[in-house]
């Protein structure tokens, strides 16, 4: 099949991006988004030109490195599925497609199509663990949980950190991902401990991190490549006004003397 | 830190305090509509429109407990707290937000979110346009042709034999309208209170309660043009 890529080409963060636009006239229908643009990488180092810079490593689905806005959606038209995970025959033949990197104040662009989603990691590391004893490991099931719970931790824990959410969020706001983060370890027993200083840290460093904010949009949602629901937002924002209204804020004043 | 002040300096806290004076203010409306809707009935025997009757009702409210009017201007202050307090937190939700992106896609395809959420803001700053017009027109009257204090149904009645003054309300309740039809299941998934299987059915009373307000408010309007109500005594 032929398709027409325009990419969006950029040598560093402070030079001025623009589209480039290349004919592919033999690509498989069977290829994957991201084989399409090996190939265009090959016919360019073939011709001495810079190839594509973009990010990939697992091409399974399950690292969530290959970012990138395919026609206007991140990951490209197929639902739950990313880049990597995406075919050609998802195109029609003849289709002109634009590709573009994570467009976001948070995520500073590397080269070409890769951006630095740090700003992801560091709102992981403003609240996102727990504590645990170290040393042997525990007997597996020896923390009763109740299935529910599991599958719901589950769901949340499906994140891959791709940054899709704040790529399609009109508000580039980080919401669904820091609310993932948040509730697969709220929703356990093991997360308990930290809970409540979780949410506010880590919504301190997503709003730090000039993420914008949520509007109940729902874009991220229908772009998240693992489905994860806004749901996990209103979980977020209950933890949030527990945390700020109705747990103690100092609890060594529970002990001081009277 | 203070608990209030760090609250308020987050982007999640703001958005509640957004969505509980929007909670507040909606509740205003409906209460408005439904006394808005005194006007079909007409006048008591001794000849004095109801409505004018339910608007000195709410002047003399509580009169005993806390003096003449003083219930109504509460209200008043209440409301225009809220009012700001909405229009100023979400003002700076929007500039945090419209930073957030600086370079634009070239194409971007909104699959999820409906015309109402995304009209959010522009459609907001709109209702806040009706408001203070609204305000001149019916309740101060200096936006009024011919305005007399208390005789609310003679001021309607006037108001609403101009057409351009019909459309522009009913322009005015549509947008209102589609701000609800967002708003109302938002403040659900802002406080945390939607669920998956009660989703269906929030965003189903957000469309009701959307509508409803919509044909209960420009019902007035409309039938006082169309003249389906009677001149108010005297005209
Ligand atoms: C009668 C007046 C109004 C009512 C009943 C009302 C109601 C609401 C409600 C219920 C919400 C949902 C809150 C949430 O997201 O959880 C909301 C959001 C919003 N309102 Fe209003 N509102 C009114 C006036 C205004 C005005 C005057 C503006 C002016 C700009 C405005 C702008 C907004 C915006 C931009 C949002 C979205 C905020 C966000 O989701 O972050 N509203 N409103
Ligand atoms: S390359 Fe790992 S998810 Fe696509």
């Amino acid at each position: 099949m032929k398709v027409t890529v325009h990419v969006w080409r950029q040598k560093n963060a402070s030079a001025a991006g623009k589209f480039v636009t290349y004919p592919m006239d033999d690509i498989s229908p069977d290829m994957s988004f991201l084989e399409m643009l090996d190939v265009l990488n090959d016919r360019l180092e073939e011709r001495g030109e810079e190839p594509v810079a973009f990010e990939s490593d697992c091409r399974e689905g399950i690292c969530g490195n290959c970012s990138m806005v395919i026609n206007g959606t991140p990951h490209g038209p197929m639902r739950n599925t990313t880049a990597c995970q995406l075919h050609m025959r998802s195109f029609s033949d003849g289709e002109d497609i634009y590709i573009e990197p994570w467009r976001a104040k948070a995520f500073p662009p590397i080269k070409d199509l890769v951006v630095d989603r740090g700003a992801l990691d560091r709102v992981i590391q403003a609240g996102g663990y727990i504590s645990v004893r170290t040393g042997s490991a525990q007997d597996a099931n020896a923390l009763p949980i109740p299935k529910l719970d599991v599958d719901l931790a589950m769901d949340a824990a499906t994140c891959i950190g791709c940054g899709a959410c704040v790529a399609a969020c009109p508000n580039s706001s980080a919401m669904l991902f820091t609310a993932a983060k948040i509730s697969h370890l709220g929703l356990l027993p093991q997360g308990q401990t930290e809970r409540m200083e979780r949410v506010r840290n880590m919504v301190r460093q997503h709003d730090d991190e000039l993420f914008g904010s949520c509007t109940n949009y729902g874009e991220c949602q229908d772009a998240c490549p693992k489905g994860i629901s806004i749901n996990f937002i209103g979980h977020l924002n209950r933890d949030f006004l527990k945390a700020n209204f109705l747990k103690v804020k100092n609890p060594r004043r529970e002990v001081e003397s009277q | 830190m203070n608990v209030s002040c760090e609250f308020y300096r987050s982007s999640v806290g703001k958005k509640v305090v957004v969505a509980l004076t929007g909670a507040v203010l909606f509740l205003f409306v409906v209460g408005h509509m439904l006394g808005n809707l005194k006007t079909f009935m007409g006048m008591d025997p001794s000849g004095v429109h109801h409505l004018d009757m339910y608007a000195h009702f709410l002047r003399e409210f509580m009169a005993e407990a806390m003096g003449h009017g003083n219930f109504l201007w509460l209200t008043r202050v209440v409301l225009l707290g809220c009012l700001l307090l909405h229009v100023v937190t979400v003002a700076q939700l929007q500039a945090r937000s419209s930073e957030a992106r600086p370079v634009k896609y070239k194409k971007q395809t909104l699959r999820a979110s409906s015309v109402a959420a995304r009209t959010m803001w522009y459609g907001g700053m709109l209702v806040f346009l009706f408001i203070v017009l609204h305000l001149g027109h019916l309740t101060l009257g200096s936006l009024h042709s011919d305005f007399v204090e208390g005789e609310v149904y003679r001021n309607v009645y006037i108001a609403f034999q101009n057409p351009l003054i019909v459309i522009g309300y009913f322009i005015a309740m549509c947008v209102l309208g589609f701000h609800l039809y967002h708003g109302v299941w938002s403040f659900f998934q802002t406080l945390g209170l939607d669920t998956p299987d009660r989703n269906c059915a929030l965003r189903l009373v957000a469309k009701v309660a959307s509508f409803v307000i919509v044909v209960g408010f420009l019902s007035v309007p409309l039938s006082l043009s169309l003249g389906l109500l009677p001149p108010p005594v005297g005209m």
